[in-house]
Order: structure tokens, then sequence, then C-alpha cells
């Protein structure tokens, strides 16, 4: 792997925002999130849950509820806007004022067409959707206190409405409340407070489920306005609830960060009647869980705690493969830090300020594994603000530490001319340069590749479309290969020059990846190359780093891939036989940036997660044993 | 050596009734559990024995009731049978031979004529395993019947009856081993797996304890070694199956029941603590604490009115609702028996160490403990790893007057604590009582203690050694009620011996000699002048028992060696009589006849042998008594000799000889004779328990405790019974169980009544009583229908066995009895409380 001289960078005082609401569309497979500083992720879950594409966030903007209509995304806040969004050009196309107050919550009816928002004043307004815009139709009823939450019948004529200390159906056509269901307040103290329907579930069957402040999980019969069962499932609030597809299960979400999972399950074998059992409770979280969604194979979770998990049900899928393995998002797919690879300079980006960074310099020699002297500790160089109330979306640093640019939404940056090739149509995620400045790699949501020529300022070629996105690419300074990394793990190296695959990405295709490579669950996040050995490539995800050696062999099936320990306990001759050509460092965890120096020294830039947590505020309190 | 086939080992008395799943009757009278080589059913609530249904050659290891007949109960044991009872009557119905050693019984009313019984499969010896079987069970009229039909239904299960259940209707059963869960659906013949994990990443461990299963829904319940319960829903798919996970128990799940209708589900473990769980609402539970030991089998009634949980200290608890209703003790044998077995002179009980810092005393006869004496009086604190005073040598001496106990204590880095208390029974309150406490009567442990067993004047001797090569004479003397001042106990003497360590003392039958053995010299004193009168010696190795011979043979003195040498010295030539080779575990004198019983290690188990100092052939020998070595036994006098006239077991006409094994079974020889005594006394009706609840029965419920041993009130004020009341009489009895509307005129029942509270003179003069009634009666009795001929051969039986029981109530006549007959047919309870009150 060879011997190299680290700066291990711990001063990027990263702090992802936390989530706010989540949905998730069946017919895209596409997971909607909203953080709360107003920036929205779209996640493919068909493509090794990659996060396809970022609107960053909005100072004014806070999102309550996010809602799928078709492939459109509709979002409403507690600014008393509904948005939708523009997911082409990454940027909200329009948006409509509810002149409610606040709105906490929105949803649409099976058919696609009526969309209602729950607000402040306590009216249910109905807007309707059409193609280009939505339309105000109506009030229904107005009711007394808020309503925090809203879920349509799925034949479109019922919408039940969670409010303050009870639940109101209301007959949609004619906007009259038909029922009114009350709910419990909670026992003692917290008697004398209103409780908070805070999530609501109509069914097809008629059936009404509510979450609420006082903990508890209620199942209710819609047609009679009865209540069925109680489930109190925690002390604390369930904010969250999120039911399959098929109606048969069911998630709530807690504040102590548990999700609890309840089935619709006939008592007994042969009869027919089932009633809701709670079965399994998942605790991934360590603080409140704001947003979940239950897609057909797994339970999407996300709070406070800024993750997002994807915990696959064991039912459902298939064991021991990729799909049953349980995924967490901590870190976004796009690169944060920038390094300036002559000057020794960092640049991070924070949703509303970047950070320029100097690297410490040593001249000791240390033992390997031991830390060197530092004779010139880093400094922060420059702090950065952003002007207007949109947050940074990108930003980059030329390689001799000159020139800086960033980008928010508001404006676009373009500073060559366009040489936008017609048909292509989603947004360009990946862009890299290649250091002599000829070629430019552009990668599309739509998993396309352009290379251009920036001398002549045109298209040179395209990369043949692979089947999944592309996360992180590069040109090689020297050969002019193109080196792409894709979602579902697999490298390609394309020749640039002769505009075909390399000799080397045909027999890694040939060959095939190892599966422990395959089933590591992060995406690889940068390219970068060993400037003094044109064979390296160096990769990284948020677990390790790897130094692909094209000149020895690959690994093969049998092979341990993670071998550089046992390697290093093996005597020197018989290193050769069992090295191979992916040589992986794990030393180093919570990745957000591996990038070489000239100077042939290695920038390491961690974010430990648990100082990520450290900084979160104290979850609830709750009572463990022998405390 | 000529074996003796008429005599058997078996377990009678003290036996565990903690093995297996105690099963409460319908009507949640009556309580039926695994005791040993018998079924014991036990009244729910007067706690007392009602029936011990005999007939299984081998530890009982299943009882279930009969799903069709609710007054018929199944029981199966090691000796590959099933048998078939009327547990009311106490009747061996019918005997179905399997042939193979039977392990756990299951049964449903799903499917008749079979029972399921789990067997060991024969294939694979190395690895026990074992395999869920159904037998067909023939119908046929024969006592006894051989069941041939066997086929396997699960295989691989777990020899825990508490880990195979059936579910709803007996539609599947259940059975976990291991990480596990197999389901079975008879309908579909069709088998589910489920597997878990061993450990999960946070410390959890899967591995089952015990399942349950709802009996209306689809549901079964799997307790975990890490305290887990999960609960299993859906299992008719192997992949959509589910389950939900209740957390409440910090150690392994040891049993778990569902009440009948399916609401609750009862829990419980090492914590003694009964947890009930809502089945609709599993948030919310109920405890049980306290319950004194860790809990090993849950049981409810059918009619879900009690439960009842088994204890591992050899107790079951019936609990009504949430409270303790009753509790029945059996006998406490914990891991180690320090103080040795001993009898009780005056009651007759034998005395060991029960609770923690406790003596028991237990009724051998009656199988039923009588009470427990605090002997260390601390609190007992259960902590892992905290050393606390421990009960480890008791001593009576002949009269019953005293008791000696010393209890010690031996903390890592502090010094040994020794306490020596004396206890002089007290005729008031019927219990021992503390009579001087000696704090460190020695500088270190005790090795022996022993009283003269001579009946002594004043004074009574007890001589102690100890491992700081001393033994002491304390004199103890009862004080006379005017002296209050002086001490009762005094050290009489010291004696040494070359500074070697006495290991053993013991004292001839006339309490004029004490020898005390130094390591391998045993010296021989005079208690009188405390002057030495001879050693006697037999190097290299240090004596290891000690015993005098007795009556006939009282010059002998008997010891045995540590490298296996049976010694006999003759005491008036001060010579060696006779020496053997034999690896001699425990050597014990009985204390009615001369014989000496030798317990004797051999090849992993252990030979008895029975003889006379005096005569070269041994009386008896029984090879392979049982597995292990055996160091505590003891000969317990009879209440009633017994007339073997055989050779080989007249020595078991005085006393019964009782013994521990290793894994603390309390065993006893018995012959054939006293067997079918046994047999036909067990036959006798008992008084059933069908007093109505009403005020007068908590009066009349007392009452009977009292006399009948007063072992649950005893246990509780810790003090003995008293002797039995003279009205404690079957005319009472017989009185109050008649009804009222058929009462004869109150001044005619006065008499009877106040006649009947009287110490019966002759039976001459009851003989006397007006013919007419008898004929009156007489004439009653051939018009009542139904069981004439039991009823008319009732109390006579009955009456003989009162007799024996209760010395001292006045027999009844006769004339009496017919009386009493007559006035049972009616039934009336508020009669006693109104002539008490």
């Amino acid at each position: 792997m060879g011997e190299f001289k680290v700066h291990r960078v711990r001063f990027f005082d990263y702090m992802p925002s936390a989530i706010r609401a989540m949905v998730f569309s069946t017919r895209t497979e596409r997971l909607a999130l909203a953080r709360a500083d107003g920036a929205l992720e779209i996640f493919n879950f068909s493509d090794n849950y990659f996060q396809e594409k970022v609107l960053p966030g909005h100072d004014g903007r806070a999102v309550e509820a996010l809602c799928w209509v078709g492939p459109r995304l509709f979002s409403a806040g507690l600014n008393g806007e509904i948005t939708e969004y523009d997911l082409e050009n990454l940027r909200p196309r329009y948006t409509v004022e509810a002149y409610g107050g606040p709105i906490w919550t929105i949803s649409v009816n099976s058919q696609g067409t009526l969309l209602a928002v729950g607000c402040e004043d306590g009216t249910v307004k109905m807007f309707e959707v059409l193609k280009e815009r939505i339309q105000f139709q109506r009030n229904l009823d107005r009711q007394k206190g808020r309503i925090i939450s809203l879920s349509w019948h799925p034949s479109g004529t019922l919408i039940a409405a969670g409010m303050m200390d009870m639940i109101r159906i209301f007959d949609a056509e004619t906007g009259r409340a038909t029922h009114r269901l009350l709910v419990d307040r909670g026992a003692g103290a917290s008697k004398s407070k209103e409780v908070v329907v805070w999530s609501i579930a109509f069914l097809s069957d008629h059936t009404i489920i509510s979450s609420d402040s006082a903990g508890k999980v209620q199942i209710w019969d819609g047609l009679n306005g009865t209540l069925i069962r109680t489930h109190l499932i925690t002390k604390w609030d369930v904010l969250a609830l999120s039911v399959s597809q098929d109606e048969s299960s069911l998630v709530a979400g807690t504040s102590e960060g548990t999700v609890v999972q309840f089935q619709f399950i006939s008592s007994t074998v042969d009869r027919l009647d089932k009633d809701w059992v709670r079965t399994r409770t998942f605790k991934n979280h360590s603080h409140d869980v704001r947003a979940l969604a239950h897609t057909e194979t797994a339970v999407v979770s996300g709070g406070m705690d800024t993750q997002l998990v994807v915990r696959p049900l064991l039912d459902k899928v298939e064991k021991n493969t990729r799909e049953s393995a349980m995924r967490k998002v901590s870190f976004p797919h796009v690169s944060l830090v920038c390094c300036a690879k002559k000057a020794g300079l960092l640049l991070f980006q924070f949703p509303d300020h970047l950070e320029l960074w100097r690297l410490g310099e040593s001249d000791g020699y240390g033992k390997l594994g031991g830390s060197l002297p530092v004779k010139r500790g880093q400094r922060e160089t420059d702090q950065l603000k952003r002007k207007g109330e949109d947050h940074i979306c990108c930003s980059a640093l030329s390689p001799c530490g000159g020139w800086l640019a960033y980008s928010t939404n508001a404006k676009s940056l373009n500073p060559v001319p366009c040489v936008c090739s017609p048909g292509c149509r989603q947004p360009v995620h990946q862009l890299s340069a290649s250091d002599n400045g000829k070629w430019l790699a552009t990668a599309n949501t739509d998993c396309e590749v352009h290379v251009y020529n920036l001398d002549k300022l045109k298209l040179h070629c395209t990369v043949p479309v692979y089947g999944s996105c592309p996360t992180a690419m590069a040109i090689h300074p020297t050969t002019s290969n193109l080196v792409v990394v894709h979602a579902d793990q697999q490298i390609f190296e394309y020749s640039l020059v002769k505009k075909e695959y390399t000799e080397w990405s045909r027999r890694l295709q040939k060959q095939g990846l190892h599966s422990m490579w395959l089933e590591r669950d992060t995406p690889i996040t940068h390219v970068t190359f060993n400037p003094k050995n044109p064979a390296h490539i160096i990769v990284h995800d948020m677990f390790m780093f790897c130094i692909i050696d094209k000149s020895l062999p690959l690994p093969e099936a049998k092979n341990v891939l993670y071998n550089q320990m046992a390697l290093r306990s093996l005597p020197e001759p018989d290193r050769v036989l069992h090295s191979h050509g992916f040589k992986i460092c794990k030393d180093f965890q919570h990745l957000l940036c591996v990038s070489l120096l000239e100077d042939h020294s290695l920038v390491v830039v961690e974010r430990p997660l648990l100082d990520i947590v450290s900084q979160l505020p104290a979850p609830v309190r709750q009572k463990k044993f022998a405390t | 050596m000529v074996e003796h086939g008429d005599i058997r080992v078996v377990r009678r008395g003290g036996s565990k009734i903690n093995f297996r799943q105690p099963v409460i009757t319908n009507d949640s009278r009556l309580l039926l559990c695994a005791s040993g080589h018998s079924v014991k059913v036990f009244s729910t609530s007067t706690e007392e024995c009602v029936h011990e249904l005999r007939g299984h050659t081998d530890l009982v290891t299943g009882v279930v009731v009969k799903p069709s007949n609710h007054l018929q109960a199944y029981s199966c044991s090691l000796d590959g049978t099933i048998r078939l009872w009327d547990f009311t009557d106490g009747i061996l119905i019918k005997t179905y031979d399997i042939g193979y050693s039977i392990y756990s019984i299951h049964t449903s009313a799903f499917h008749k004529g079979v029972v399921f019984t789990v067997t060991s499969t024969i294939s694979d010896k190395k690895s026990e395993s074992f395999q869920l079987v159904a037998v067909h069970l023939p119908q046929s009229g024969d006592q006894l019947v051989k069941a041939p039909e066997l086929s396997a239904v699960i295989s691989d299960v777990s020899s825990n009856p508490g880990a195979i259940v059936f579910g709803r209707g007996g539609e599947y059963i259940a059975s976990a081993n291991g990480l596990h869960l197999e389901v079975f659906f008879f309908k579909k013949q069709k088998t589910y797996r489920f597997f878990l994990k061993k450990d999960t990443k946070t410390g959890g461990k899967n591995t089952f304890m015990c399942v349950a299963a709802h009996p209306k829904d689809d549901c079964i319940a799997t307790g975990h070694e890490d305290g887990k319960i999960r609960l299993w829903r859906n299992f008719n798919h192997q992949k959509e199956y589910t389950y939900s996970t209740l957390h409440w128990h910090s150690n392994a799940v040891s049993s778990m029941c569902f009440t009948p209708e399916g609401t609750n589900l009862l829990s419980g473990g090492v914590e003694s603590v009964l947890v009930q769980w809502r089945y609709n609402d599993v948030s919310q539970r109920d405890f049980l604490p306290r319950l004194g030991a860790a809990i090993t089998h849950i049981a409810v009634s059918p009619d879900g009115a009690l439960s009842c949980t088994s204890h591992s200290d050899n107790k079951i608890t019936i609990i009504q609702g949430i409270k303790v209703s009753a509790v029945l003790q059996g006998l406490v044998t914990g891991e180690s028996v320090e103080t040795d077995l001993m009898v009780d002179p005056r009651s007759k009980a034998l005395v060991l160490n029960g609770k923690p810092g406790h003596l028991q005393f237990y009724s051998l006869k009656r199988d039923k403990l009588l009470y427990n004496l605090d002997i260390v009086q601390q609190e007992y604190i259960h902590q892992l790893g905290l050393q606390q005073f421990k009960v480890v040598k008791v001593a009576f001496d002949a009269s019953g007057n005293w008791m000696a106990t010393v209890e010690e204590r031996k903390q890592k880095d502090a010094e040994q604590e020794l306490n020596l208390k004396l206890w002089a029974f007290d005729e008031q309150t019927q219990s021992f009582v503390l009579n001087t406490t000696v704090a460190d009567p020695h500088e270190s442990r005790i090795t022996a203690m022993c009283f003269c067993q001579a009946a002594a004047s004043q004074t009574t001797m007890l001589i102690s050694a100890s491992e700081d090569g001393h033994f002491k004479a304390w004199q103890l003397r009862r004080l006379a009620p005017g002296e209050d001042d002086g001490p009762s106990c005094l050290c009489d003497f010291v004696g040494a011996y070359r500074g070697l360590v006495p290991y053993c003392c013991c004292f001839s039958a006339d309490g004029s000699l004490l020898a005390v053995s130094f390591q391998e010299v045993v010296t021989v004193w005079s208690p009188a002048s405390w002057e030495l009168l001879a050693t006697l010696s037999q190097p290299p190795k240090a004596i290891r028992n000690l015993c005098f011979g007795r009556l006939s043979c009282s010059k002998y003195l008997l010891g045995t060696t540590d490298d296996h040498l049976l010694c006999c010295w003759n005491l008036l030539t001060c010579s060696l009589e006779w020496s053997t080779s034999m690896d001699i575990s425990l050597l014990l004198g009985d204390p009615l006849t001369e014989n000496i019983a030798a317990f004797c290690c051999h090849a992993g188990s252990t030979d008895l042998f029975v003889f006379k100092p005096s005569e070269p052939r041994p009386v008896f020998s029984l090879k392979a008594v049982c597995s292990g070595k055996v160091t505590h036994a003891v000969f317990a006098p009879r209440e009633e000799m017994l007339e073997s006239c055989e050779e080989s077991s007249q020595w078991l006409n005085h006393s019964q000889l009782y013994f521990l094994t290793q894994c603390m079974d309390l065993m006893t020889f018995t012959t054939k004779a006293e067997e079918e005594k046994l047999m036909a006394s067990s036959k006798q009706l008992l008084i059933d328990d069908s007093v109505a609840m009403t005020p007068f029965y908590l009066l009349l419920g007392k009452h009977r405790k009292g006399e009948s041993g007063a072992a649950a009130s005893g246990e509780s004020a810790g003090r003995p019974p008293l002797p039995p009341l003279p009205q404690g009489s079957g005319a009472v009895k017989e009185l109050l169980r008649t009804p009222a509307h058929v009462l004869p005129s109150t001044s005619f029942l006065c008499s009877m009544f106040v006649k009947s509270l009287l110490v019966s003179v002759g039976d001459a003069s009851e003989e006397s009583k007006p013919a007419e009634e008898e004929m009156k009666s007489e004439k009653e009795e051939e018009d009542s229908e139904g069981d004439m001929e039991s009823s008319a051969s009732r109390p006579e039986r009955g009456s003989l066995a009162r007799r024996s029981a209760e010395p001292a109530a006045p027999p009844l006549t006769k004339a009496q009895l017919r009386e009493l007959r007559r006035v049972k047919k009616l039934d009336h309870s508020w009669l006693t409380g109104l002539l008490r009150s």
C-alpha cells in the first residue's frame, strides 16, 4: 500500500440537520426527505438508496409536510405556503399562500386530484391539482383548534383530521364533519394537558389509526366512530405513523427513538377476522423519530438524530442478501470538502458559510502508525459568509488555492458557455475537470456521463450509459482516463483518447468485483489519483479508503478483501502471493474526504459520528434499570 | 453374599414436589403433583395430602388430567408405564406399558385416546436426545395393557416438559429446544421451524427456556435465557411469521402459563416474582413478589380461579387471584446438608438444615414439614458471594430436652465466627427455646459434637471436639423455677491428646465411656473422673467414624479409617477383635438394636451392610443401593414395630434407615410386607374436606389444623404441634357435617355432643345405650341407597387409623359410631359455631 504522511483532519464541524418529514412514492421508488433547515433530498431506493438530488435549504422555509402527487413533489410548512418543486432544476417551482396560518399537514387523495392541507386556524383547505399549478377549491367545516394531521380514505370521499384532543371525519364532497372521535388524555399530571393527534391513517376498511402525544396508538372504527383498541407504546409522544401499501403492517415512531410495528393478523389460523397486534420494536435512533415511511420491504425512519435508517423487514426480503442488511445514511452522498492539492488548503462547505483552512506542517519522521510532532498547526485562513437567504449548494477550490467558487440556488454560476447536449433534462450532479483543463466530465441523474472538450467547447464523447447513478468520477491527469464509480459500487475506467473502456476496466468487469466490495452500504464519494504512480486510484466511502493498484491482480472470490492487517504479519516474500489490487484501510472512520497532496502526503477528513451525537440536544429521559 | 430381593430402596417421604408442574383439578379443589415414586393429591384449601397414588416403580415424571374425564389422571414414569388413576378415590384404574422410559406426558382434548410422551431416542446413546411420541392407548378392559402403537411426532425435543405445549384446542403442538422453535400442525401434518441466533449484539441470550400457547388465539409465548418473552404469531408461515418481545425478567424465564381464557400470561423465574401480563395490553403488568425462592413451574386451574407456582426450595404456593392462599412445603434439601440427618427424640421428626439459618423438623411418617426453627436469628440476605451464618452441627440428648447447635461464618479475610447454642425444650410452648449461647466455644471449627445418651439425673453432658486440638465437656443443668442466677451451662473439662486434632467423639450407650478419636488414635475416657482409660490405634490413617456397640455388643467399639479399614475393638481386652478392608463412607449404629449399618462406597455406587459386631456374617447386605457416595443417613425409630420374621428384614423391625443420595434425594428401605400394609392403609377413605365456606368453617378449619399436626400454623409461628385435644374426635366432626334440615332436636343433640366431649371411662358404659336407637339407625341404613357397603366398612377402618394416629383421642364405641353415621347423612356445619360461641 505504501507509506504516507497523513494529515488527520478532525476540525470540520459538519453538523447535518434533523429530519423533519419523509414521503415515499412507490411508483417511482423515490423517497423525498425534508430536513429542519429546509433542504430536500431525494433518494432513489431502486438504485442502492443513492441520494440522487439535493435541493438546498432556504432560511425562511421550514418544511412540515411533504407529499408526492405522481412525480410531482409538494411541501407545506409553518410559513403558511404550499410549494411545488422543480425536481429538474432543483428549486421551488412556485409557492401558493393558503391563508390559514401555519400549515401542519398536507395530504393528497389516492386519485391525485385533490390536495388537502390542515391549517393552524382549524380549517382543512382543498386545492385542486392542475397540470401546471394548484388552485384553491374550498374549505371544509372550520373547527376549533389546529389541524395537525390529515388522511384521506382511499376512496377519496372521506377525510380524517387529527386535532387537539380529537379526531374529525369529514365528508370530502359536502365538507361536513360526520364524526367526532374524542382522544383520551394521558394519565396523571398530563391530564390537564391537551393531547395532540400527531399522525393519523385512514385505511380502506374504514379503520382509523391515530397516534398521539399521550403515547398511544389507537385503532378506531371509522364507520361508527368507536374506539376498538388502544396500544400504549411509550410514555412520551408517538410522532409518526406509516402504513404499508397492502395495509397489513403499520409502524409508529416515538420520542424515545423506537419504531414499533403493528401487524394485521388473524388471531387464529383458519379465521378471517384480523386484529392489529403489536409485534416488533426497532430501536435505531437515540432521539425523536419524526418521519417514517413503510416501503414494501423496509421501514425507513428519520428524526432528530439526523440519520436516515432503512430497516428491512426480514419477513419480506430474502435473508442474507444485500436487501436484508440495515442501512444508515449519515452523510450526504456528495463531497462537502474540497482540497487544493498544490497549496495544501481545505475548503469546507456549510449550508450558510464556507471555511478555508491551511493544513499544518511537520518535518519529523515517525514510525508506522505513530503520530508526528506538528511544526505549525492548522489554521483557519478564511471564513466566507454567503449572501441572501438561500443555502450554499456547491463549492470548489482551484488546485493552486487561488480561486474559490460557490453557488447557491438563486443564481446559477455559469462561467462557461453552455454546451448542453440536447435531450438531457435531468440535473447534472457530478462535475469533474482534468488537471490540465482540457476535459470536463459531467454526470446526471439519468446516469449519463458526458465528456466535453474545454478547448474546443464541445461535446467530446458520451460514456456508455450504465444502469446505476455515478457517485464519483475523476479524470486521470496523465493518462486522461475517466474513472467512474457507480452507486452499485461498480468501477469503470474509460479512455477519453480511445473513447472506449480500458483494458483494466474490461478485465474488472469480466472477473467481477469481490462480493465484500459489493456489500458495502455507503457509496464512493471521491476519486483521486496518485501523481507519482499512474496505476494508483484512490477512492473512499464513509468507512474506508482504498488504493486500487491496477498493476496487481484483482481479488478473487476466495481471497480475503480486507487483508492489510493480515499481510503486515506475513514475511516479505509471502506478501506478494497474497496481495491484490484493492488495498483497503479502515484506520480512519466516518470519512468525508481523502485526498493526496502534491508532496505525497494524504489528507484524511474525518467526522466521527460520536461528535455529531454529542452535539445533539439531550434525548427524552428514560428510566433505565437500576438507576 | 445373598441378595435380598424383598427389600427395596424407595423414596418415601421428603421427596421433591417441585420436580414437575403440578396440576390443579377442574373443580380447583385438588392439586396433583409428582413426588418421587408416587403422585400426591393435595387439597388446595387445607394443604392436606389427601391421597398418595402409589404404584410406579421409578421416578414419576409427569401428571396430567385425562381430557375426556376430568376425574381421572394419567401419570408417567421412568419405569416405562403410564398409569390411569381415579384421583378422588386414589384408585389405580389402568396401567399402560410403553416399554421406554418416559420423561414427560402431554394430552389434549383434540386427540382422543392418544397421549404424547417424550422418550429418549435409543439410537444415539452418547448425546442423549429426545423425541415426542404419540401413544395410542388401546381400549381394553384389562388392568395391565401393552400399548403397541407408537408414532414419532417431533424428533429432537427438550426433555423439559415446559418446552412442549399444545396450542389452541390441540390443533398444533409447539416444541422449543435450544435455539429453535418447532410448530407441528396435526391437520395439515406440517412442521414449521423458526431459528434464533444464539446471542444478539446487545448481549441478549436467545436460548429457549419454556413455551406457552394461548388457548384461544394462535399465539405462542416463549421464554428465553436473558429474561425476554417473545409472543409468536403468524407461525403458519415459514417467512411471514412475526413476534413481539416483552422484557421484565432480569434472568432466565423458567416457566410461563396462559390463564384458561387467555386474558393473562403468567411468568416466573429466579427473581421469585410472579409476573402477570395482560395479553391485550402487555404494558400493564401485575407482580406477586417475595415468593421465597426461584419459581420453577407455574400452573393454572382450568377454571382460572387458582394458580400455583413450584419453587426451587421444594414448595408449592397456591395463589388465589394475586394473593397467596396456601403453601405446600416439602423437605428442603439444598446443595449440602451440613448438619447431618438427625431425629428429634421427642417428635420423631427428621431434623436437618432447611431454609438458610433454620433447622427444619420434618415428620417422615406424615410426610409433612412440622416447623422451622430459626437458629441463627439473623436476617438472611440473598446475595452472591456474601457469607452468612450457617448451622453446621446439631445434636439432641436422649430425652429430647436439650438441643445443641453450632453455627459458623467464615469470611474471606476475617476470623472465623463460631457460636454454640443450647436450646431447652419448653413444655408450655412445645418448642425449643434458646437457653444459652456460647460465643467462640473453641478457637477453631468444631468437628464433632455429641450428647451423653444415658438417661442421666439432673445434668446432661455435651462433648464438642474442635480442630484446635481440644475437646470440651459441657455440663448442662436445667434451672429450677426458683433460681434465676447461676449458669445453666458450664465447661466441665477440656481434654487433649498429644496436640492432635480430634475428629470424632462418641459416648457408649450407658454413658460410662467416651471415645474420642485424635487422628489415628482412639482415646477412651471416663466421663465421671475424666481419666484417660485406654488408647487404641490403628495407624497409619486417621479415624473417620466411631461407633459404640449396643446392648449385647456394648463391649465393642467400631471405627473406620481413611485407608478403608473397618476395625472392631474389644473394650474389655483393649485389643482389636477383628478388622476388615472396606471403603466405608458412613458407619451408623441403630439406637434400638445392636445392628450397625455401614455404607460402603465401591466403584461409583454405594453398598449397604448391616451387621452385628459380635457376629462374623452380616445380617443384611445390598449392593448398588444408589450411585455416588452416601454421607448422610439416620435410623429413625418406628412408632410401631414391624413383625417381620424373615431374617434378612428383621433389622428393619425397630427402626427405619433413611439416607440422602448425592442428588439430595431422601431414600429409605422397605420390605414387601411393609409395602402391602401401607397400600392397605392408603385404601382407607380419608375424611374429605368439603366443608362449606362459612364463618364457622374458619373456626373449624383452625381447629382442625391444630389437631392434625399443626403443621401449617406451626410453620409460621415456629412452634411444634400441641398434643391433640380430646374433643377433636370423630364425633364432633361427624356432627358438624350434618345438614340442618334433618337435624334432630337440639336437646337430643346436646346430650350426645356433651357426651362426646367427655373422656370415655370404658366401653361398657357406652354399650348400655338404648337398643331401640340402634335399631332405628340400622333401619335407616337399609333404606339408604348407594354405596352401603363402603359406608358400613368405612368408620371402622377410619377409627382404626385414627386410633393409631391420635393415641390420645378416645376410641369410639360401635354404638357411637352408628349414631354418628346416622347423623352424618345430615350435614350441618353451623351447629358447631353455635355450640362454640
